[in-house]
């Protein structure tokens, strides 16, 4: 099934991981150590974040680096950025429609 | 239009929450018409070049808003909202989500708490929505992108006609 973005950020230890990640890619390992975590639990962090592509794997040797994906987070606030665009329209249109009500009352 | 009234819009991801105020300059009991009466909601409640079309609504604990967001060329997109709480003036929530014509939900939805008060004429809305998934908010915003494609084509194609008859 593939993630939701808020599900995956939802996660306090995932954003921890971004922010981390934000800085510099790193290497599944790495991250274990860096929270003092089992390998196992690290994984199943990256595969969630993988999912909504969050994080992008790069293959260097024989080491896997996980980097940052700053567009996808971008995609969501441009999508934010509609939404309120939205609501900004709906409201200049109630305004509208309160001032046409007060008219009627007097 | 006064445009000292205040519009903040707050997203906290994590928490999967939107956080929206807006000041309007009426009194409370007209502002508060507006949210919960079908045909001033009708008015205003679909961005343009949307409309919107209340089918039927019954505004009490329990009880539902079935209406459409129709886009410029006439497509349909149906919403049922049920009243899960009102604290009359001050306070009510929903529960939102999209729905086909039949009326069957789209699950999940997400849940809307909208608060009321009034200070020197100036009624504040506070509307907190709560998202359960991501991805039924993008196909929010996807409804409203197709309107306005609609609506740029339309135009296009106008443009288009205007200039064969020059």
């Amino acid at each position: 099934m593939k993630q939701d973005i808020f599900q995956a950020i939802a996660d306090p230890t995932r954003r921890a991981i971004l922010a981390l990640i934000a800085i510099q890619a790193l290497t599944p390992n790495v991250m274990a150590e860096k929270f003092d975590m089992s390998r196992q639990a690290v994984s199943k962090h990256i595969k969630v974040l993988h999912e909504c592509e969050l994080i992008k794997p790069e293959h260097s040797g024989r080491e896997i680096y996980y980097h940052f994906n700053a567009k996808k987070m971008l995609e969501f606030d441009n999508w934010l950025a509609q939404f309120r665009k939205n609501w900004e329209t709906q409201f200049n249109q109630l305004d509208e429609v309160l001032s046409t009500m007060k008219t009627q009352k007097k | 239009m006064n445009k000292d009234l205040l519009f903040d819009f707050t997203v906290d991801k994590a928490a999967r929450r939107i956080f929206i105020t807006r000041e309007f300059d009426a009194e409370h009991s007209l502002v508060w018409d507006a949210f919960t009466r079908q045909e001033i909601l009708d008015q205003w409640s679909a961005p343009a070049p949307m409309r919107c079309k209340t089918k039927y609504m019954d505004f009490k604990v329990g009880g539902r808003r079935f209406y459409a967001m129709i886009s410029p060329d006439g497509q349909e997109r149906w919403v049922l909202q049920e009243y899960t709480s009102i604290t009359p003036k001050t306070n009510f929530k929903l529960y939102n989500s999209f729905a086909d014509e039949a009326e069957n939900p789209e699950l999940p939805g997400s849940e809307w708490d909208y608060n009321f008060s009034e200070q020197n004429g100036i009624t504040k809305v506070y509307i907190t929505v709560y998202n359960e998934s991501l991805e039924r908010m993008e196909r929010l915003a996807d409804g409203f992108r197709i309107g306005f494609t609609m609506m740029l084509t339309n135009l296009e194609e106008l443009l288009a006609t205007l200039s064969k008859k020059q």
